[in-house]
């Protein structure tokens, strides 16, 4: 079967299709890059387009992380505690921090969706004014932000989790100390999070 | 690229990876060779073994007990955790575990091969082979009379068929072409190895590239050694050597001209790795070159569980309990035949 895990199918298919798109739907006959349809598009897309793509982000992305992580530490702590039993309860620990990932992108998005508020477009009925537009691009920023951050963090304990269990197995001294690199691993997604909360902060969808 | 491996190599191999470090954890360390040596008895050897991982597998055995049933015994406990790994591995990981068991494919071939030579009976050898390495129709491998018929009733069938390519003959089965044989179809392995292992890219790749490297280098020594004095021509030997490690293409150039110990070793310290082997032997010296190439392996392997996240823990798995096993047949007949002294003369220890 084929490997999609390869770094073709990841990066040089992705790029290769965005500047496919590129040079397809950009461009004008006259112009490489056409401004003016581009500020046309973007005038006349929905902030709550942007909106909900952001609180959409922000829990579907972190839930990827901690799922991610899960998967990954579990199935090691999964195989070694055939062979020693006592690790399975002090491991759990592990798939806590995972699991915290997910509720950070929960919050977040429950937040980032009480910041939506209802407004009219202007006279033409189509645009909206500039409040409305910066308000649905600061979810949308929060959302990405707090979703990327939590997507990684989870991975990042996910890993460091699975060598925890390993190791533990071994030698029952070593899990405090991996545990402590878990920790710094986890605060990455708080991170994120801070500064979804801060970006989302300042949203006024009126005067 | 190492990243994309860490983030996914858990989805289909991560219990089994945990798995095989449980094993690891089990293999007996120095103070159980420390307590096996102070044994005056096989039973008490079977009850100090008793007390380790081959428990289950020793407890029943009825007194008075030999050395060969001790080694079974423990060969049985590594066939049935391999098993249960192999039989839960997901696809890649189930080709690399039926590639590190051709090896005792093609020395269980060999050997009813030549068991067959010296007319013994097909069950008694049948019972000497490897489990690791046997496939269905190994049985029939007494009835061929040359090396065409070999590879046309029974081989090509299994998965040695690849490596018979080049060296269909007619001619019939002596000594001297089992032994060709033998290092022919092992080359052609362990190229086909390497090239596998080389494709699955990442950690994989670079342990199992140097362990293969090791590995094809010994045998090079070895076919080297043992050909010394007999007639076998040096394009022949040549033909021998693999297409990789750290010998080739030069060090090879130097082996196949070699006529003696003295040549050999000064071939084998150009090379920086095996200068430190060869400079713990005195000259004209090479009772100890097996045990000393025996550690090092064993170090390499050890070595190999430091990174997580790749295939080589299996490999290293089977050879350090093979390693084991060897201990431990050295110890028992250390002891059986009173021979206490050479005990630590034959074992490697492993932790």
């Amino acid at each position: 079967m084929a490997d999609l895990t390869h770094p073709v199918v990841w990066f040089y298919i992705p790029c290769a299709i965005t500047w496919i798109c590129f040079l397809i739907s950009v461009g004008s006959p006259d112009r490489f890059i056409d401004y003016d349809w581009l500020w046309l598009l973007f005038r006349n897309m929905s902030p709550y387009f942007w909106s909900a793509l952001g609180v959409a982000l922000a829990v579907g992305m972190s839930i990827l992380g901690a799922a991610w992580g899960i998967f990954i530490t579990g199935s090691s702590l999964v195989g070694a505690a055939i062979r020693v039993p006592r690790i399975t309860s002090k491991n759990l620990i592990s798939v806590i921090f995972c699991e915290a990932v997910a509720i950070y992108g929960v919050i977040v998005a429950i937040i980032l969706q009480t910041k939506i508020e209802l407004v009219s477009p202007g006279k033409n009925g189509v645009t909206y004014d500039k409040w409305a537009m910066a308000s649905g691009y600061s979810i949308f920023g929060s959302g990405v932000t707090c979703g990327f951050a939590n997507l990684v963090c989870g991975m990042c304990v996910g890993i460091v989790g699975s060598s925890c269990a390993l190791s533990d197995a071994q030698n029952s001294s070593l899990f405090v100390k991996i545990l402590v690199v878990e920790i710094f691993g986890s605060a990455l997604g708080l991170f994120g999070v801070i500064i979804g909360i801060i970006m989302s902060g300042g949203v006024k969808w009126t005067a | 690229m190492y990243g994309f491996e860490m983030m996914s190599y858990n989805i289909k191999d991560g219990f089994l990876e945990a798995i095989v470090r449980g094993h690891r954890s089990g293999l007996l360390t120095v103070a159980d060779y420390n307590n096996l040596s102070q044994c005056e008895t096989l039973d008490d050897i079977k009850m100090n073994l008793t007390s380790t991982d081959y428990g289950a597998y020793l407890a029943n055995e009825a007194s008075p007990i030999y050395t060969a049933n001790i080694v079974e015994k423990c060969t049985l406990k590594l066939v049935n955790d391999w098993n249960y790994m192999r039989s839960q591995a997901d696809e890649t990981l189930a080709a690399f575990m039926d590639y590190c068991t051709y090896g005792h494919m093609i020395d269980n071939v060999v050997l009813i091969v030549t068991g067959t030579l010296h007319e013994r009976d097909v069950q008694e050898l049948l019972d000497k082979c490897h489990p690791l390495g046997m496939f269905d129709s190994i049985a029939t491998l007494a009835v061929a009379q040359n090396m065409r018929e070999l590879y046309r009733l029974v081989l090509v069938d299994t998965p040695l068929a690849p490596y018979f390519s080049e060296n269909l003959t007619h001619e019939d089965l002596d000594e001297m072409n089992i032994e060709i044989m033998r290092n022919t179809l092992y080359k052609a392995y362990l190229d086909d190895f390497a090239s596998f292992c080389q494709k699955l890219g990442g950690t994989t790749a670079e342990i199992m590239g140097d362990m293969l490297a090791f590995e094809t280098d010994r045998r090079a020594l070895n076919i080297t050694l043992n050909s010394i004095g007999t007639e076998l021509t040096r394009e022949d030997r040549k033909k021998l050597y693999s297409n990789f490690g750290l010998l080739y293409p030069h060090g090879h150039n130097e082996l196949a001209i070699a006529e003696d110990f003295d040549q050999i070793r000064s071939a084998m310290e150009k090379v920086p790795a095996y200068s430190g082997i060869f400079s713990k032997l005195g000259y004209g010296e090479s009772q100890m070159l097996d045990k000393l190439l025996y550690e090092e392996e064993v170090k390499k392997c050890v070595d190999c569980f430091e990174q997580q996240f790749h295939y080589s823990v299996f490999y290293a798995y089977m050879k350090l309990r093979e390693q084991e096993i060897r201990n431990i047949m050295w110890i028992s007949e250390c002891v059986a035949q009173d021979q206490k002294g050479r005990i630590s003369d034959g074992i490697v220890y492993i932790f």
